[in-house]
């Protein structure tokens, strides 16, 4: 039995937290120069709380060009010290941009943080209105409301946890690569973790790289050769994160490592295995489908770790019991076909993902021809094509293997920005498609078409590299490729791959004849991305790209604490910006390992077991795995590390065991009822609310 | 009243269909304890008494009534604050007097429409157009009670010590109660805070619910007859049946969802929750699994009663409280808050 429901609906309990009975509120109504000041008459809002709400406990209230700003923020202090303030409300920005600024202020003047509310009156009022009296009446309002609420706000003391000063970066492409040598040469461990036999990733297929034409592996291998080598590096290739469990500072990560067949112990990576093995593959991870690679192989001469694998599902021993012709040559007996897949354990601190990106396919655009029309080439292919370590050493010729291209047309925006597959613009596809044309004029020295929407160069020496190919003599159309097709209508097209486009600058129809068509393909999230980002509790945009915390502002970070992301996972980017996103995900980590413990939010979901009937309706909502549920006492839980406190269970549960500090139903009414009350201008209404 | 003052009690039933009073007579051979420990004073159903006796008697003479119904016609407004002046301990009764209950409905039906339907279609023989609020008989005594815009829950008439929900309200909680109050009255126990609900468990229905649960997900809803074969052990809103089990307290033992039935809210929300049915339709959301809203429109296509599903027993205690027309009807004001 317990008390409560005799309680009046809709009202919100009228008794405040304050020992001394009368809480002693400050208001701080900010211009934000124009920005607020604008619209809604600040000084008139400042007059009308101090006058109107000085019985609901406003003993002072002051506007103030800037609030954020030092003295902005001294006045706070000044007043909390001088008045006895025990509570502090602040109109300004959205609490996204200052609610910590003035948080602080309030910590540094002795009051505890979490008595300070932040109310947006730039957000929601000044930068969406136009009517400054009604926008001046809202922001009244809205104050009013943050004035009421605060009065129910109780101190909060964050959570600690301690930083377990391992790192786990998945995916082994240059930007974890990058984020794995930042924190190793920090001196702190780091687990790598490749699925793919070998690190190096998308970048380990390029033959150059835009705008500098450096040879893509030059400076690759270095990097992953230290990476593979790094005293505080492990590497866990052919491995796949299973489970996470934990939270920040102790993250509890289950890997599969699938069984190499191979003991490192004894390999020398001497190749002889790859050489005498019968069976043949085509290769369409690494050598995107050109060329063939071996039963048991490395997947390119500079792999690092060096050992191959044998891929249990192309092998002629694994398929019959016969052959075993590695084991035969291998010269320090290193073949082990009983090795079993292993289940490993970290225990890290921190998370970095840099699962990188997928090409999109463009066998979803049929009229491209490519996988119809033999010398319709993808992106990738093209990288392999003119590869020198490629599967045609380099030469640029048609799909016969022998015949060299003497037009070339090279198409953009293959899959991106197009509202039939994505919206978005992959980024890297001009500068891709540039490079193609300077490569096949190296190579070849055939006429090259490129067919664009916009010619987007805009990054340190990129709009150079343009002007060069455009010297070069590259033909640029500008327009959307309607067709490729193989159907001639004039003789010049016999034989040829026949371009269909609007050129939108000549505003005329062109057919144009070529002998291979190049398509820039753009970039897609991996198909296991949403997979991911369950498996790690983050999520993906619309477009399945991982979220950033913020943008601008926090784009390495999540909305999970100590889980960060680089590179391309988070959408298309260059190699420089995977690089630099990879080292700043490491400036993050190393800032968390350095500080050795973490103050977590204290804003945070709880159960009353006494209450919870153990539905189980709030268990599968956690966007955050923080709920678990006990079998043995029937009732859910909060991790309370876990929780980002963002409330879906709360407002989920029906028996209102769940609570959520800080946003409580009496604090949430409260708001509610001093936004109304606000617009009565009466008593009458105020009195309801302290009746 | 002799020598060893026995406690007076009253019980009276007001907007009501007078089940209440039903189990309060149904704790079997409790209520011969009950007879024996109090001097009833007032108690339509067992005994006839008169309203001017009650009104005879002095204030805080009756040291506990159990009240039961919504409070619908002026005589019931008339009882419940006469009942508070004369009364120690009032309680409100079972659901009609907690939160508004089954006649709590008619809260979505402005009165001219009630009444009308009640007073004047053609199954109805009303040569003298006679209605609450009119003399029967012209010059002689008596006049109907008049009939409110809306039916209000006691605690928005009149103040309330403590709250028994339940339609009716189970016997052993009952027994409970009625122990508790005595054992008050001697002296021998301490009650809860005023404005307390007694009577009922801390938790939901779940709590007391044997059947198994998963986490929640909700494909569609379907009603009871809507089903061939019903899992006998498997929790009812996992089936698709919309179960209220988890936001109504406890205290029922899960009779419904044990005997197959969904439960459909009678004991109320949990202590402390504002508004149950607003509860249940956030949690109901929240696991239904729909990815487009065309999808979800389809899932709550499967309520086919929305009010009758999440306010069927509490709608003039939730912040809805009635219908615009009816409110308008009561001019706006709810009375007290």
């Amino acid at each position: 039995m317990s008390a409560g429901n005799g309680r009046p609906a809709g009202a919100a309990a009228a008794g405040v937290a304050n020992e001394a009975g009368r809480p002693r509120i400050g208001v701080y109504v900010c211009h934000c120069g124009t920005n607020i000041a604008g619209t809604v008459d600040v000084a008139e809002v400042r007059r009308w709380a101090e006058e109107r709400l000085a019985d609901r406990g406003v003993v002072v209230a002051r506007d103030y060009k800037f609030m954020c700003s030092s003295l902005g923020q001294e006045l706070i202090e000044k007043d909390v010290a001088e008045l006895g303030l025990d509570r502090v409300v602040v109109a300004a920005c959205s609490p996204h941009m200052h609610e910590a600024t003035f948080r602080g202020a309030c910590a540094r003047a002795g009051l505890n943080p979490y008595l300070c509310e932040l109310v947006s009156i730039r957000e929601q009022d000044s930068w969406v209105h136009t009517d400054g009296v009604a926008a001046t009446a809202k922001a009244r309002a809205i104050l009013s409301g943050g004035v009421e609420r605060v009065r129910h706000h109780e101190p909060l003391e964050p959570l600690r946890v301690h930083i377990n000063p391992a790192t786990l970066v998945v995916g082994g492409g240059i930007a974890g690569i990058q984020t794995a040598l930042e924190i190793a040469d920090a001196g702190f461990p780091v687990y790598l973790v490749e699925r793919e036999p070998s690190i190096g990733g998308h970048m380990a297929q390029f033959d150059k790289t835009f705008p500098t034409l450096d040879c893509s592996a030059c400076i690759l291998t270095p990097r992953m050769y230290s990476a593979g080598s790094h005293p505080n590096v492990r590497l866990l290739t052919w491995s796949e994160v299973i489970n996470v469990e934990g939270f920040v500072g102790s993250f509890k990560v289950t890997v599969l490592r699938k069984a190499r067949y191979i003991d490192t112990d004894l390999c020398t990576g001497c190749g002889i295995c790859q050489e005498k093995c019968p069976r043949k593959i085509l290769d369409v991870v690494y050598e995107a489908g050109l060329g063939y690679r071996k039963g048991v192989y490395t997947p390119f001469p500079q792999a690092v770790p060096k050992y191959p694998v044998i891929d249990r599902a192309n092998c002629t021993f694994f398929d019959n019991g016969k052959c075993k012709a590695c084991e035969k040559f291998c010269p320090t007996g290193a073949i082990d076909f009983e090795q079993q897949d292993e289940i490993v354990t970290l225990e890290v601190g921190n998370i970095v993902l840099a699962t990188g990106y997928e090409l999109f396919d463009p066998r979803r655009i049929a009229q491209y021809g490519y996988g119809r029309l033999a010398n319709v080439f993808t992106s990738l292919e093209f990288e392999r094509l003119s590869n020198a370590a490629g599967p045609t050493q380099g030469r640029v010729v048609l799909r016969d293997g022998v015949t060299e291209p003497r037009t070339v047309g090279i198409i953009h925006c293959v899959g991106s920005r197009d509202r039939n597959f994505n919206n978005y613009c992959s980024a890297i596809c001009c500068m891709q498609s540039l490079k193609f044309a300077h490569l096949v004029k190296e190579h070849t020295g055939a006429t090259v078409y490129e067919f664009y929407i916009d010619m987007r160069t805009a990054a340190k020496a990129y709009d150079e590299f343009y002007q060069r190919v455009l010297e070069e003599g590259t033909i640029f159309v500008r327009g959307k490729v309607a067709e490729v097709t193989e159907v001639a209508r004039t003789p010049e097209e016999e034989g040829k791959l026949v371009l269909q486009v609007e050129d939108t600058l000549i505003g005329r129809q062109r057919r144009i004849p070529v002998d291979m068509v190049i398509l820039s393909c753009g970039l897609e999230p991996r198909h296991d991305t949403k997979k991911v980002a369950q498996l790690f509790g983050i999520s993906c945009s619309a477009d399945g790209w991982l979220i950033e915390k913020h943008p601008k502002l926090d784009p390495v970070a999540t909305m999970e604490e100590g889980v960060f992301i680089a590179g391309c996972v988070s959408g298309p980017k260059d190699i420089p910006t995977s690089v630099a996103q990879g080292a700043a995900a490491a400036a993050r980590v190393l800032g968390h390992i350095q500080q050795g413990e973490l103050a977590l939010e204290p804003i945070k979901a709880a159960v009353d077991p006494d209450v919870c009937s153990g539905c189980r309706i709030c268990n599968g909502l956690c966007p955050f795995n923080a709920i678990t549920f006990r079998e043995d006492r029937m009732v859910s839980e909060v991790n309370p590390a876990l929780c980002q406190g963002c409330g879906t269970c709360v407002a989920a549960c029906p028996a209102g065991a769940m609570s959520g500090t800080c946003f409580s139903d009496e604090q949430i009414l409260a708001q509610v009822e001093g936004l109304l009350l606000a617009n009565l201008q009466g008593t009458a209404g105020r009195e309801a609310v302290s009746a | 009243m002799s020598g060893e003052a026995r406690p007076t009690f009253a019980m009276y039933g007001a907007g009501s269909c007078g089940g209440c009073d039903i189990a309060v007579l149904n704790v079997h051979e409790k209520i011969l304890e009950i007879g024996a420990a109090f001097e009833v004073v007032l108690w339509p159903v067992v005994m006839d008494a008169k309203y001017r006796d009650l009104e005879a008697r002095p204030d805080s003479s009756i040291d506990l009534t159990l009240f039961s119904g919504g409070i619908r016609t002026d005589e019931n407004a008339d009882l419940a604050r006469l009942l508070r002046r004369k009364t120690k301990l009032l309680v409100a009764f079972g659901s009609c007097a907690g939160e508004g209950c089954i006649p709590g409905l008619a809260n979505l039906t402005p009165p001219a429409e009630i009444l009308d339907t009640v007073y004047e279609t053609v199954s109805t023989e009303n040569p003298d157009h006679l209605r609450p609020g009119t003399q029967p008989n012209p010059g002689g005594p008596g006049q109907l009670a008049g009939f409110a815009a809306v039916l209000r829950t006691l605690d928005q008439v009149v103040d309330v010590d403590y709250f028994v929900p339940g339609c009716p309200p189970e016997s052993p909680r009952i027994a409970e109660v009625l122990d508790l109050a005595l054992a008050a009255l001697r002296g021998g126990e301490d009650l809860p805070p005023r404005g307390a609900v007694l009577g009922a468990g801390e938790s939901t229905v779940c709590d007391e619910c044997a059947r198994t649960r998963n986490v929640k997900q909700i494909a569609g809803f379907r009603r009871i007859q809507e089903i061939d074969h019903l899992d006998p052990t498997l929790c009812l809103l996992e089936q698709g049946i919309p179960c209220n089990g988890a936001a109504t307290a406890s205290g029922c033992g899960a009779l419904c969802p044990t005997a197959g039935a969904q439960c459909v809210g009678c004991y109320g929300p949990v202590a402390g929750a504002i508004d149950g049915g607003a509860r249940l339709m956030s949690a109901f959301a929240s696991v239904a699994q729909a990815r487009t809203a065309e999808e979800m429109d389809r899932i709550l296509d499967g309520l086919v009663d929305p009010i009758g599903q999440f306010y069927r027993f509490g709608l003039a205690k939730s912040l809805l409280r009635a219908s615009r027309s009816a409110w308008a009807a009561a001019g706006g004001e709810w009375g007290r808050r």
